[in-house]
């Protein structure tokens, strides 16, 4: 039976205070690295856990911190990435307010393991709570000697701190947010050089996912074995799914990585509002291709995901129901993209605002049938050429939108109005 | 016109706490740049807004150019370059929040309040804006009020809420 780590106690008020956290064991996993372990070994650790990047790319994250260079006279940086922002996604969220000192115990591990001396958490501006709690969280830290100079005599110094962004869905993507940790508009960077080789200020840089990171002390405590027994073993570990839309109990289920979808939307979720029919599942986030009902019978990996062309993302299940206008909700996620396209690229900047355009003409059925072609084609014309993958996540739920129900939008055409006279 | 500029120039400076949080947060990067929107979030606490001698007054304390202080302001979205009402209703409207009803909380705020998305009540009470995921998708349909969120928001429950704003 599957216990959940993550979100265990976070009903608990107290599970905010250090002290809470150090009577459940926290910080052992910290003290055991800096006091027993050398960098190398917690990376190896972690790469044995088969641990991969939650913030959407599934990118094996032992392996990213290897490439951090181990003989340079430039300061490290590490940077724990709390800009939560795909519509969908709210995970994070939860950890950064029921369990503070996990994300901060786990962003510490990752500074060492890189041996990294500054860490930064990036949180998105609207989150001023939570960016209280994890400055509250970091100053407990810094009370109990573990962060500062010389911490617990190991001769290991780490400083923390919180840095705020100030709304923009773009500096969730690394090198754009490091840009605006940097004090400047969030435009991603041309990779490579990746972060970890040139990063925050030009140095090697670290940049992980909050849950992925607040898996760390889990796994130094229980061993890269028991991680890798929960889940599949290529993509295993405790994963939090975030449910919303037309569901009875939307909210974040800490489950096995891999558990079936359609298990997580009618057990979990209890099925859908008002016993209505399902009409389409987007599994990971709004900008992951959507899927049909005889499609979510699905273990949620990165690889079963991939392998019936969606992805795990970011865990962002979000349920339509059979009464839901599919031309207008991909109005509204195409506004989303639109919006939040820094506007560096210009098939990205062009692209997404001519993507909504004929989106608003179709579902007002003032479009033509050669209207869904071209919207289509551009959605093509931007996949795959821009500098970052905001471009990509916007051109794939149009895609795939269209693929899988191109009826509505032609029906759409044809009446000359909103079938469903939709208001989303 | 001699009296005005006296005026911005007697207004915008950080308070003395406000000061002592500038060199707090200078502290925390190794150059003064990176600072600047942490410096702008202590600015907008302080003044409400940022004007342009706002955007001033910050460039000369981080020894930045003005341009360098605007360009991020303008990017970001939390920045107010206009004072907002006092009570800043920033109603999500994306998929998830959508799909639970926040076309009709924005309906409803519009007809109550009697403005439009974007505009600020005659009385400076009340501000209105959509915005992008706030990332609480879970307890949809969410209203963020100034910093709180408000969230599984119906029109009565913000009703009564507006109602206990003074």
């Amino acid at each position: 039976m599957f216990e959940p780590v993550l979100t265990k106690d976070i009903q608990i008020p107290e599970s905010q205070e250090i002290d809470y956290y150090l009577s459940r064991g926290g910080y052992e996993a910290f003290q055991k690295v800096i006091k027993s372990m050398t960098p190398d070994e917690v990376i190896e650790e972690v790469k044995a856990s088969n641990l991969r990047g939650r913030g959407g790319a599934g990118f094996p994250t032992g392996m990213k911190w290897n490439f951090v260079p181990k003989n340079t006279d430039k300061p490290h940086y590490m940077v724990n990435n709390a800009d939560e922002s795909e519509p969908g996604t709210f995970k994070d969220r939860l950890l950064l307010n029921g369990n503070p000192h996990l994300v901060l115990e786990g962003t510490m591990i990752g500074a060492f393991a890189i041996r990294a001396n500054v860490a930064y958490i990036y949180i998105r501006g609207e989150f001023a709570r939570e960016a209280r709690i994890m400055e509250k969280a970091i100053a407990q830290a810094y009370e109990k000697g573990f962060l500062g100079k010389n911490i617990l005599g190991t001769g290991y110094d780490l400083d923390v701190y919180v840095h705020r962004g100030a709304g923009a869905y773009i500096c969730g993507e690394e090198t754009g947010l490091l840009e605006s940790l940097e004090g400047k508009r969030g435009w991603p960077r041309i990779k490579p050089p990746f972060p970890a080789l040139e990063g925050l200020f030009r140095c090697p840089t670290i940049v992980n996912n909050v849950e992925t990171l607040s898996c760390v002390p889990l796994i130094i405590n229980r061993g890269a074995d028991w991680f890798k027994s929960i889940g599949p073993e290529r993509s295993p570990g405790p994963k939090l799914f975030c449910l919303s839309g037309q569901v009875k109990n939307p909210g974040v289920f800490e489950l096995p990585m891999g558990t079936n979808l359609k298990e997580i939307i009618y057990e979990h979720g209890g099925g859908l509002l008002n016993g209505k029919g399902l009409k389409a599942v987007i599994p990971g986030g709004s900008s992951v291709p959507i899927l049909r009902p005889e499609e979510i019978d699905v273990s949620m990996d990165f690889d079963s995901l991939a392998q019936i062309g969606s992805m795990l993302g970011s865990a962002g299940i979000i349920v339509m129901d059979e009464g839901t206008c599919l031309v207008d909700a991909l109005l509204n996620i195409a506004h989303f993209y639109r919006h939040e396209s820094c506007g560096q690229c210009t098939p990205c900047r062009e692209g997404t605002y001519w993507a909504e355009q004929v989106l608003r003409k179709i579902e007002h059925g003032q479009a033509s049938e050669k209207d869904i072609d071209m919207l289509e084609e551009m959605a093509r014309h931007i996949n795959f050429r821009t500098i970052c993958p905001l471009g990509d996540a916007a051109a794939m739920p149009i895609m795939s939108f269209l693929k899988k129900f191109r009826d509505e939008f032609v029906q759409h055409v044809r009446a000359g109005a909103c079938p469903l006279n939709s208001q989303l | 016109m001699a009296k005005q500029a006296t005026e911005t120039e007697k207004a915008v400076e950080f308070s003395e706490a406000g000061q002592k949080e500038l060199q707090a947060l200078l502290a925390r990067y190794p150059d003064k740049r990176a600072a600047l929107l942490m410096v702008l979030h202590l600015a907008q606490r302080e003044f409400g807004w940022i004007s342009q001698d706002v955007m001033k007054y910050i460039a000369e304390q981080l020894e930045l150019p003005y341009g360098d202080v605007y360009d991020a302001v303008s990017f970001y979205t939390m920045f107010h370059t206009r004072p907002p009402g006092k009570y800043h209703l920033q109603v999500c409207h994306t998929l998830s929040c959508a799909l639970r009803g926040a076309h009709q909380i924005c309906q409803h705020i519009e007809e109550k309040l009697g403005i439009k998305e974007g505009e600020v009540t005659p009385d400076g009470k009340f501000s209105f804006v959509k915005v992008e995921c706030l990332g609480s998708c879970g307890t949809a349909p969410v209203v963020q009020i100034n910093e709180d969120y408000h969230e599984n928001m119906t029109v009565e429950k913000l009703e009564q809420f507006l109602k206990t704003l003074k």
